[in-house]
């Protein structure tokens, strides 16, 4: 596989309807930007494009098949190849592979990932219903399908098996909003305390409205290129910000469809095929998952992602991580409920399993020099959501994964300030970054890393 | 007190516009308007009817009609699915159907639903739940009904629960829902 760049993104205001515009000229505003931001023109860039990935997750909710051929055109790259991904929440996050993918394998010097959805187009309770859909319509949805509802059952297993609290879930969703307070392409910037979340209304037994991402309109696109598409594109004036950001690391996981079909492994099993590197090697992490089995625990449960858990093994094999608390800077992660952000900690193996939610209240994945109002009992370690996640920025489900990796991109080139007009969620620093998107209750996970070429010996 | 409405109903409908506002001419300035208009929205209704075939499952929704709870096991290794499913994920092989209407449940996690989907909206609230089956590696969702959904605890988490079913079948998963035992 060939070195890979990401060279440019661009990411649309998500707001909660854009009705004055279309999803292709929504995508445009991003593609524009990005370009944009290459110091290119329009015609210059899409010379220099060799194809594309496009990324959206509901035909019901553009009411449109093919949604993605016309955003094709529109941008004006017909007739240069391109193919959709779909894969529920992850779609943005698998499309972002794809697109390494093809530059990766030598099949493409320069790719342009492009997503979006526009979900503004029925109420609130249709989008549920579509989302929902993306349940097994013959034994899930028919039941109560919602999505809120599968994961505040993992939830209360979760609290049940760990201990872990509502303030504790709480604390991840004033962390995220505040940080979005200084995000400009968010659509959430308010400041909440956990009172606040816990007396927002109740949408599915524990989590309230404030512990729950929002539907969104929006697009996001990022440019990938080979060394060979970063000279093309410096040869035709592109100005490739430095340090260069390259992808590190991919992998991605499945798990079954129906989250109660999810098989439930032994202690045995899980130490040889999910446990990290990190956990193998610790004879008191050893002890402390025999006790959980001890205690009745089975991996996954349904408070685990067996699928985040695989494709962060395979991410972080290929980028040499064997510590990930320790040597990425910050995560962006899929954070469509605060308790999924909390489960998301543990399949990544920035804390143990079990440990989510007095990980999640310690301090360790909140912003340095921000107030949050929170008595924080440790440093910042590693910033987890500094863009605001899901849960303030919003999501607009086929964009949300590529919103991660431009923000992603602009923390390891230090332009957070230029592009947020604001610097105050810049990662000082931040070298080594990861992005992590997530379907379903856990059934297409995609985790990336990127890092740029600032030597850290 | 309670709080007094402040807003008025909102409510989709209303007249058939015979004539949109556009500018009288066409010269340059007035088409240049045209890039502040609003944007048009318009309603389009979406209506389809599916015939949905369980296929290989069909059995499990029979097995509801007629009071009775159908798993599938893997017949070598005994590994057995609350949902139904034709073959083992492990081995691949065909699985069989054995009935575990009368095993012993408990309740694994739950949840009371105060919003949802369209379609179930109505039903709010609503407890969701997934059930362990004694011998059975997989839990099954359903509607667990007989608590107060007020009163929702951590402490329903392992309660004894009992199948109940639909005398009128509605050929649904649903057909089948738990109450305590």
């Amino acid at each position: 596989m060939r070195p890979v760049y990401v060279v440019s993104g661009g990411v649309s205001k998500f707001a909660k309807a854009r009705p004055d515009k279309t999803f292709q000229a929504i995508v445009k505003e991003a593609y524009d930007y990005s370009i944009a931001d290459l110091g290119l023109d329009f015609a210059t860039f899409n010379g220099l494009v060799d194809g594309s990935v496009a990324s959206y997750f509901s035909d019901h909710f553009a009411r449109q098949l093919m949604a993605g051929i016309m955003v094709q055109d529109y941008l004006g790259l017909c007739p240069k190849p391109s193919h959709r991904v779909e894969g529920g929440g992850a779609t943005g996050g698998i499309c972002f592979q794809e697109a390494w993918k093809s530059v990766a394998s030598g099949l493409m010097d320069v790719c342009v990932a492009y997503g979006f959805e526009t979900m503004s187009h029925v109420e609130t309770w249709k989008g549920n219903e579509f989302i929902a859909l993306a349940s097994d319509s013959s034994f899930d949805y028919p039941v109560g399908g919602f999505y809120s509802g599968y994961y505040a059952m993992m939830v209360t297993r979760h609290m049940k098996e760990f201990g872990t609290t509502v303030e504790q879930m709480a604390s991840v969703s004033v962390k995220n909003h505040i940080n979005a307070y200084h995000n400009s392409y968010a659509q959430k910037r308010n400041r909440y305390t956990i009172a606040d979340v816990r007396n927002a209304p109740m949408v599915a037994w524990p989590l309230t409205r404030l512990d729950i991402c929002v539907m969104s309109d929006g697009a996001a696109v990022t440019v990938l290129a080979s060394e060979e598409g970063l000279r093309k594109l410096e040869a035709a004036g592109a100005q490739v910000a430095r340090p260069l950001v390259k992808v590190t690391g991919v992998g991605r996981g499945t798990d079954a469809m129906r989250m109660a079909d999810r098989p439930h492994v032994e202690y045995d099993d899980f130490m040889q095929n999910y446990a990290t590197e990190q956990e193998r090697s610790s004879d008191e992490t050893r002890s402390y998952y025999r006790r959980l089995w001890d205690h009745g625990t089975r991996y996954p449960g349904v408070h685990s992602f067996r699928a985040g858990r695989t494709a962060g093994n395979l991410a972080y094999k290929q980028a040499g991580i064997s510590d990930p608390l320790g040597e990425l800077d910050f995560v962006e992660l899929h954070d469509a409920y605060t308790s999924s952000e909390i489960q998301t900690y543990e399949d990544m193996g920035l804390c143990r399993y079990g440990e989510g939610g007095p990980f999640a209240a310690s301090g360790k994945a909140f912003m340095p020099g921000i107030d949050y109002g929170l008595k924080l009992s440790d440093k910042p370690l590693c910033p987890v959501n500094p863009s605001g996640g899901l849960i303030a920025c919003g999501h607009p489900v086929g964009a949300t994964g590529l919103m991660q990796a431009v923000f992603a991109l602009w923390q390891l080139q230090s332009t957070v300030g230029k592009h947020f007009g604001d610097n105050a969620l810049q990662v000082k620093g931040a070298h080594r970054g990861a992005i992590h998107s997530h379907a379903g209750t856990g059934t297409y996970v995609s985790i990336s890393v990127l890092e740029n070429e600032v030597s850290h010996g | 007190m309670a709080k007094l409405p402040d807003r008025r109903e909102e409510t989709l409908g209303g007249f058939i516009v015979h004539n949109i506002p556009f500018p009288i001419s066409t010269d340059p300035d007035a088409l240049a308007m045209l890039k502040l208009m609003t944007p048009i929205t318009i309603e389009q209704e979406y209506k389809i009817t599916y015939l949905h075939s369980y296929g290989q499952d069909s059995p499990w929704f029979a097995a509801l009609t007629n009071r009775h709870l159908i798993a599938s096991q893997d017949p070598e290794s005994g590994y057995t699915y609350a949902n139904p499913r034709g073959h083992h994920m492990a081995s691949g092989e065909e699985t069989q159907w054995i009935d575990i209407t009368d095993r012993s449940a408990k309740v694994h996690a739950f949840t009371v639903c105060y919003f949802g989907s369209e379609e179930f909206l109505p039903e709010t609230p609503f407890v969701l739940a997934l059930i362990e089956l004694e011998g059975v590696n997989t839990l099954l969702l359903t509607r667990l009904l007989g608590v107060d959904h007020a009163q929702a605890s951590l402490d329903w988490i392992g309660m004894d629960v009992r199948p109940q079913f639909m005398r009128n079948s509605k050929l649904k998963p649903t057909d089948v829902y738990f109450v305590p035992a």
